[in-house]
């Protein structure tokens, strides 16, 4: 298909490849932040592509996998309250809370839906005006846009009985994190490509200035993946620190206004808990005031739950890059996709499940 | 959740006052959301997030970044 195997060229991966093997002549670190991004280069090998001089680390962009342990109580309280229909993308079914996961609670008969889009789960609540539809809206700032249209349809539509749960992450935050952190070893950074699609680039100029750090924006395709760290290789190799673009056919600096417009209308900063890592000031969003009506956590009361995390599992350090899953002692014993002690084996784009999809050589 | 697909649209239609299309990624025909992308046309081709467009894909961009690659291969 067109765009698509283009970029999956193995003449073309393996030039690539060989371009960065004779452009490199030092050991860098580079960090790609995107789940999607992690399992492109697992599923491809292309880290057994690469020269051993570039260590790839993986960094916390899943969105599933950030999600705080508290909401995942939370989105469980709610699917277990009579007249809720709960719904949520698929990915987030597996994922353990404190005591279970929407996929256990729906075992038990509670009415939990995946939906591909947010406005299915608009559909539902249209289709069913006795019940009370949840959408569990969580992810970066590539669904925030999607998210925030269901909630300005319902508005327009009169459509009262719908609600989103919220736990959107933004990126930018989350590089400072890991860029300001006195045992940080990243020094490259692949951006993703598609919040770059919703955001555009020009957030990430600043972070490149001060942390002297090049941010390349890149697509997901192998070919996608190589182009970026041969751009993120030739500057490091060069001490440069600039932001570029390897995205290009989707990418441009401004992003899609559109998009970022209708967040800006719905949603506005907060302080968000990353699991794993800890809150991180104004890395999340939440509906603005106008929206209330429709924020579930307004809606149902869900007591405090004190959040238990399974002692063995070390997600958190695998989301910050400081550990790969292979450093775990659970990683395939007691932790599997099967049976998850954290949500990066669990999630399409954790680093764990990646691991123990397609490698162990690693 | 990262992972948008590229698409082609086949049809653009108006559903409850949405921008909406009929997109074919490879022979799977599905609709999306094409309310951020009002510019876009029927042959177009899209990046498609969680039933949404994201943006259209730039064909001459496309082109470039391939020559450029092939470039390096050559």
């Amino acid at each position: 298909m067109k765009h698509l195997d283009e970029y999956r060229d193995a003449h073309l991966v393996h030039a690539i490849a060989d371009e960065i093997s004779r452009t490199i002549s030092k050991h860098w670190v580079i960090m790609e932040i995107c789940g999607g991004q992690t399992h492109s280069i697992m599923k491809y090998g292309l880290d057994q592509l690469l020269p051993e001089k570039v260590e790839l680390v993986h960094g916390p962009g899943c969105p599933v996998c950030v999600t705080s342990i508290e909401m995942i109580d939370k989105a469980l309280a709610i699917a277990s309250q009579p007249d809720v229909i709960f719904t949520s993308y698929g990915d987030m079914l597996r994922v353990p809370g404190s005591a279970s996961d929407l996929f256990s609670t729906r075992a038990t008969g509670k009415d939990v839906r995946v939906v591909y889009s947010s406005l299915d789960a608009l559909k539902i609540a249209q289709n069913n005006p006795d019940k009370k539809v949840v959408f569990f809206a969580i992810g970066f700032e590539t669904t925030a846009p999607a998210n925030a249209m269901s909630v300005i349809q319902a508005k327009k539509l009169g459509i009262d009985n719908f609600s989103l749960l919220v736990s959107q992450v933004r990126v930018p935050p989350a590089m400072h994190i890991i860029l300001g952190s006195p045992t940080n070893q990243v020094q490259g950074f692949l951006a993703a490509g598609h919040v770059c699609t919703v955001m555009g680039y020009w957030e990430y100029v600043p972070i490149a200035k001060i942390y002297k750090v090049p941010i390349v924006v890149t697509g997901f395709e192998p070919v996608d993946i190589l182009q970026g760290i041969l751009v993120a290789i030739r500057q490091l190799e060069k001490d440069t620190w600039q932001v570029e673009n390897a995205y290009s056919r989707v990418v441009n600096i401004s992003g899609n206004q559109r998009a970022q417009k209708i967040i800006n209308q719905v949603f506005e900063e907060k302080d968000q808990k990353w699991r794993g890592i800890g809150s991180i000031p104004n890395s999340g969003w939440k509906l603005k005031s106008e929206y209330k009506g429709f924020d579930a956590e307004e809606l149902f009361e869900v007591y405090e739950i004190s959040p238990v995390e399974s002692p063995l599992c070390i997600s958190g350090q695998i989301l910050q890059g400081i550990k790969k899953p292979n450093h775990c002692p659970a990683f395939a014993k007691q932790c599997t996709p099967e049976h998850p002690l954290g949500a990066t084996m669990v999630s399409s784009e954790g680093t764990c499940v990646a691991y123990y999809r397609y490698g162990s050589s690693r | 959740m990262c992972l948008a697909v590229p698409g082609k649209i086949l049809e653009i239609y108006e559903m409850n006052g949405l921008l909406m299309g009929k997109i074919d990624f490879n022979g799977i025909i599905r609709e999306a959301c094409l309310t951020y992308v009002p510019e876009a046309k029927v042959d177009d081709y899209t990046i498609i997030h969680v039933g949404f467009a994201l943006n259209l894909i730039d064909e001459k961009e496309a082109m470039d970044t391939l020559a450029l690659l092939e470039d390096i291969a050559n």
